[in-house]
């Protein structure tokens, strides 16, 4: 019992990292423009789509890929915010809203195009395969390859924010922005550094994501949207440490919730959200 | 003016009975037609008078076809009953959840509509030993309301979503023409003035919330009452997606909005989807960027402002 314990935490905590790989850069970006954004999942779709391209047209190896697809994921998401969503900066939730869905629908659309609806896969190499044993117990070394990634970006993205310079940028932004306007930081163009790093997070958290979930061209607006908005809710907008937390506790507690009470589905996650926000509608950690 | 605008509306409502003569073999996607354009008309009731944006608008849509549903499988067949049934569990269902949705706003407001929306499709999916599960109601028949039989035509089944329509557009109208009507656009303009010159805002944003979402029940139930099948995807978070477009489409806070916009959403997809399902979404998708940029107010809202121009 409690050995099963142990291993439904591993696999929910490197569950977890992959989901606030994909929720980071929403949160940062909802904090800083209160910009919706739908399409974000469209972002980590782009990161999946090109791995399978790379992996499986070109032979390229899956680690290779990787850089890649956050390279993808970011070019995908600077080129959409300078060409659409910074004239809706001003605009209402729901315009952004709309907007982003109508987005999330043409990149499905897109994907079935040049993909087709099949799930695709991209095989990572045999030795982040299979799994070894510890005291009687399996562990994946996928789950120990996304843990570790996690949190060595988790790692990266806390230093560059809290201790350079491009960082301050942003957290003044953030937490305000007119003020950060006055002191004559281009707030602009940190948001738009902020999106293609949310974007590339994004795409790298897609490609990663293909062993674990799989990738269909219907991802922009699956249930891993819903999640990733959940984490974003729940951690509170523009707040690094809440989405974590919120990503963590969503990933171990999915995975306990499927592990325990198959049979309840995703309800218990729904409920833990609707009665989260009821309690601190601004998130965990949010201060707005 | 006031006279030019009774008889374009009147022209309009005899416009919607051409399907009986010119496309009888199209009358089961205009009985789909009006049963899309009501529960389009209940979302603009909260969401084009009220200003309360939902992404989880399908939950009473989805209460109220499967409420019509179990009676019809369990208990009796006679639709109009139903109807009345499904559409008061919607609304208590929907006065219950007024009380929690109409303190927020922004983006936990639409997690929150979106939630519950989500919440409903898992407790129905998981119920299935009542609600059939995943593949849904069925082995029951509706043979046909007031005396006149369900044909395979669909000749009743259009005539009863059509007359359903028009009597809870006439409902909804006279409510937006009320002082309750311009209350509530009074609230969805200034949040904090309406309260502030006396008016009970919370109180008035929940009788909206309730009565939208009878008319939302009311439609699900028409839906099962004339396909004879209740389906899961009658809670999808993709319905209620649809309607949200399908409204912005044709125009928020315009009565015909949502009944334009369902026409031209559910006529396009039966055209389009015919030679390719899986991109009928990327045209989707298109026009509703199309829409949001250059139309803010939807078709209706660009044809009015064309109309005072030329003026």
């Amino acid at each position: 019992m409690l050995w099963s314990a142990v291993g439904v935490l591993f696999d929910g905590f490197a569950y977890g990292m992959l989901l606030f790989l994909l929720s980071v850069g929403l949160s940062v970006t909802l904090g800083m423009m209160n910009f919706v954004n739908l399409a974000h999942c469209t972002f980590a779709a782009v990161g999946g789509y090109c791995t399978v391209t790379v992996v499986n047209r070109l032979g390229w190896p899956f680690l290779a890929a990787l850089p890649l697809a956050f390279v993808a994921g970011a070019a995908a998401s600077v080129l959409l915010e300078r060409l659409l969503f910074r004239r809706l900066y001003r605009a209402t939730d729901l315009d952004q809203c709309l907007v982003t869905i109508g987005v999330a629908f043409m990149s499905i659309a897109a994907f079935a195009w040049f993909y087709s609806t099949e799930p695709q896969s991209a095989r990572p190499p045999d030795y982040l395969l299979g799994s070894f044993e510890l005291m009687g117990r399996n562990f994946g070394v996928y789950r120990i390859f996304l843990a570790v990634t996690g949190l060595v970006i988790t790692g990266l993205l806390v230093y560059s924010l809290e201790q350079t310079r491009f960082g301050a940028r942003i957290r003044a932004a953030v937490d305000n922005q007119r003020m950060a306007r006055g002191l004559g930081i281009d707030v602009d163009r940190a948001f738009l550094y902020t999106f293609g790093l949310g974007g590339g997070l994004a795409g790298l958290g897609g490609a990663l994501s293909i062993e674990v979930i799989g990738l269909e061209s219907t991802l922009p607006l699956s249930v891993i949207l819903v999640y990733v908005l959940i984490v974003v809710a729940v951690g509170g907008l523009g707040s690094i440490r809440g989405s974590l937390v919120a990503a963590i506790v969503l990933g171990i507690t999915d995975t306990a919730g499927k592990y325990y009470f198959p049979w309840l589905g995703a309800f218990l996650i729904y409920l833990v959200m609707v009665a989260l926000l009821m309690w601190r509608p601004l998130g965990l950690f949010g201060k707005r | 003016m006031a006279n030019a605008k009774r008889y374009l509306e009147v022209a309009f409502w005899l416009c919607t009975l051409l399907p009986f003569v010119l496309t009888p073999s199209y009358l089961s996607l205009a009985s789909q037609i009006a049963i899309t354009a009501l529960f389009a008309l209940s979302l603009d009731l909260i969401l084009g008078y009220a200003g309360i944006v939902s992404l989880g608008h399908a939950a009473f849509f989805g209460v109220g076809a499967y409420a019509a549903g179990l009676i019809a499988k369990h208990y009796w067949t006679e639709p109009l009953s139903g109807l009345l049934i499904a559409g008061i569990l919607a609304g208590l269902l929907g006065y219950a959840l007024s009380h929690i949705v109409v303190r927020f706003r922004h983006l936990a407001l639409i997690m929150l509509t979106m939630g519950f929306g989500l919440l409903l499709h898992e407790a129905f999916n998981s119920a299935s030993a009542i609600t059939g599960g995943a593949d849904g109601l069925q082995g029951f028949r509706v043979p046909g309301v007031l005396g006149f039989k369900f044909d395979m035509f669909g000749k009743t089944a259009y005539a009863y979503a059509l007359g359903l329509l028009f009597v809870c557009f006439l409902i909804t109208r006279r409510i937006i023409h009320s002082p309750f009507g311009l209350a509530l656009r009074g609230i969805r303009e200034n949040a904090t003035r309406m309260p502030a010159i006396g008016a009970p805002s919370l109180s008035h944003l929940r009788k909206a919330y309730t009565i939208a979402a009878v008319v939302a029940g009311l439609a699900g139930a028409a839906l099962t009452h004339t396909t004879s099948t209740v389906s899961l995807e009658v809670l999808s978070f993709g319905r209620s997606a649809d309607v949200l477009v399908i409204l912005i489409l044709g125009g928020a806070g315009r009565l015909y909005g949502g009944i334009i916009g369902a026409v031209i959403y559910m006529v396009a997809r039966d055209q389009f989807s015919g030679i390719n399902p899986q991109y009928w979404y990327f045209w989707i998708g298109l026009l509703l960027v199309a829409v949001v940029m250059f139309l803010p107010n939807g078709i209706l809202g660009g044809l009015s402002a064309l109309y005072k121009k030329r003026q």
